[in-house]
């Protein structure tokens, strides 16, 4: 898949993280990280929007999160959409994990 | 069955420390239009990672005629959810569409045919009228549902404290779902700080003999439990019966009596529903015992 705009999904609200997705400004995938626990679990969150991405196809796309204490699977959720809505697609790959 | 919003993470994520029998996680109604494939994802991973352990799990799709709720559909199946909810069904024809959409995802996941079940709400004076068809529709139905607002809207009305408005409705329902023999639950009370008269419509239901109540807050999961487990005296009653049964049998005779009166079918029927209840409340043991 090919980012095409900006795509955004989640909200501010507790045990959420809102993810915005762009096109990339350099190589790779480039993440924004804010988060209450970002000492705690930040490269596990970084690593799981990364997994997620990767996963999809993306090799390059710059992503900013405000995590507010989201379980991994609503990360992976946040970031699915929001690649799926940068990237203008509604074909989803319903994978159990 | 306690609605869950299919787009808000908190209330998925602990939703399963709730002690009602089954969630009800909703694409439909209480998400919005926009957030529709942000609900499905969150759900599809919701349910694919966090274990809900015992509890019975439900998922409201939007209309699968529609490519929304075709998309649901897909997701769900393979998410393994355990119940279809489809909303506002109005003929037999509504369910078999479905159940025939359910039928070519799961043979394309790999999946057992009629893994998935369903369960059918009917929210309309069309759908009242086609409940009997409704209920024999499908083998994958295991329940049909009221749902009271958009049915008392389609009936020029509005819901009052007593629920004469839908005493029709509900009768109508529970015939259905007997004559077809599946569960029959009735519609969501959507007052919840009014405990009373919540606890006046389950009492009110329970004794017209619906299975079970939808509910929208973890608050109102005591009051239905209360109202549903039987008292100690009825569960004495249930147990004295059966213990009755097992002795005449063990006599091989073939009339039973308990006190003097003769115990017949339906007072069995009675107390194996009574026993089921109670061991479903966690106040009587596997075995029969309290």
């Amino acid at each position: 898949m090919e980012i095409k705009k900006t795509g955004m999904a989640g909200t501010m609200e507790s045990s959420d993280i809102m993810v915005r997705v762009d096109r990339p400004t350099g190589s790779g995938i480039k993440i924004e990280l804010t988060s209450s626990v970002e000492k705690q679990f930040g490269r596990q969150i970084r690593k799981t929007i990364t997994g997620c991405a990767e996963r999809l196809g993306i090799r390059a796309a710059d992503i900013s999160a405000v995590d507010k204490g989201a379980l991994d699977c609503v990360i992976q959720a946040r970031v699915e959409t929001a690649i799926y809505r940068a990237c203008g697609s509604t074909e989803y790959r319903w994978e159990r994990k | 069955m306690m609605f869950v919003p299919g787009n808000n993470p908190g209330m998925i994520k602990d939703a399963y420390i709730y002690n009602c029998d089954s969630l009800m996680f909703d694409l439909e109604d209480s998400v919005s239009v926009t957030e529709k494939d942000a609900a499905r994802s969150l759900v599809f991973h919701a349910l694919t990672t966090i274990d809900y352990g015992e509890k019975e799990i439900v998922v409201r799709v939007n209309d699968p005629r529609t490519p929304v709720g075709q998309a649901d559909l897909e997701a769900m199946v393979r998410a393994h959810a355990q119940v279809i909810r489809l909303p506002k069904t109005e003929t037999a024809e509504d369910v078999t569409y479905c159940a025939d959409l359910l039928g070519r995802i799961e043979q394309a996941a790999g999946m057992a045919e009629g893994t998935v079940h369903m369960m059918a709400a009917i929210e309309s004076a069309r759908g009242v009228l086609n409940a009997r068809q409704i209920a024999e529709a499908s083998s994958r139905l295991i329940g049909i549902a009221l749902g009271a607002e958009d049915y008392v809207t389609d009936l020029k009305t509005n819901r009052s404290a007593d629920g004469i408005e839908l005493l029709f409705a509900r009768c109508m329902i529970l015939q259905a779902a007997r004559a077809a023999g599946i569960a029959a639950l009735d519609t969501v009370y959507s007052d919840v700080n009014n405990e009373d008269g919540f606890r006046a419509e389950v009492t009110l239901i329970r004794q017209l003999g619906f299975d079970g109540k939808s509910i929208i807050n973890p608050r109102q999961i005591k009051p239905v439990i209360d109202i549903y487990t039987p008292t100690q005296k009825e569960i004495d009653k249930a147990l004295a019966v059966t213990a009755a049964i097992e002795e005449a049998h063990r006599k091989g005779s073939g009339v039973i009596s308990l006190n003097g009166k003769m115990i017949d079918k339906p007072v069995v029927t009675r107390a194996e529903r009574v026993l089921a209840l109670a061991r479903a409340a966690r106040v009587l043991d596997r075995e029969g015992g309290e």
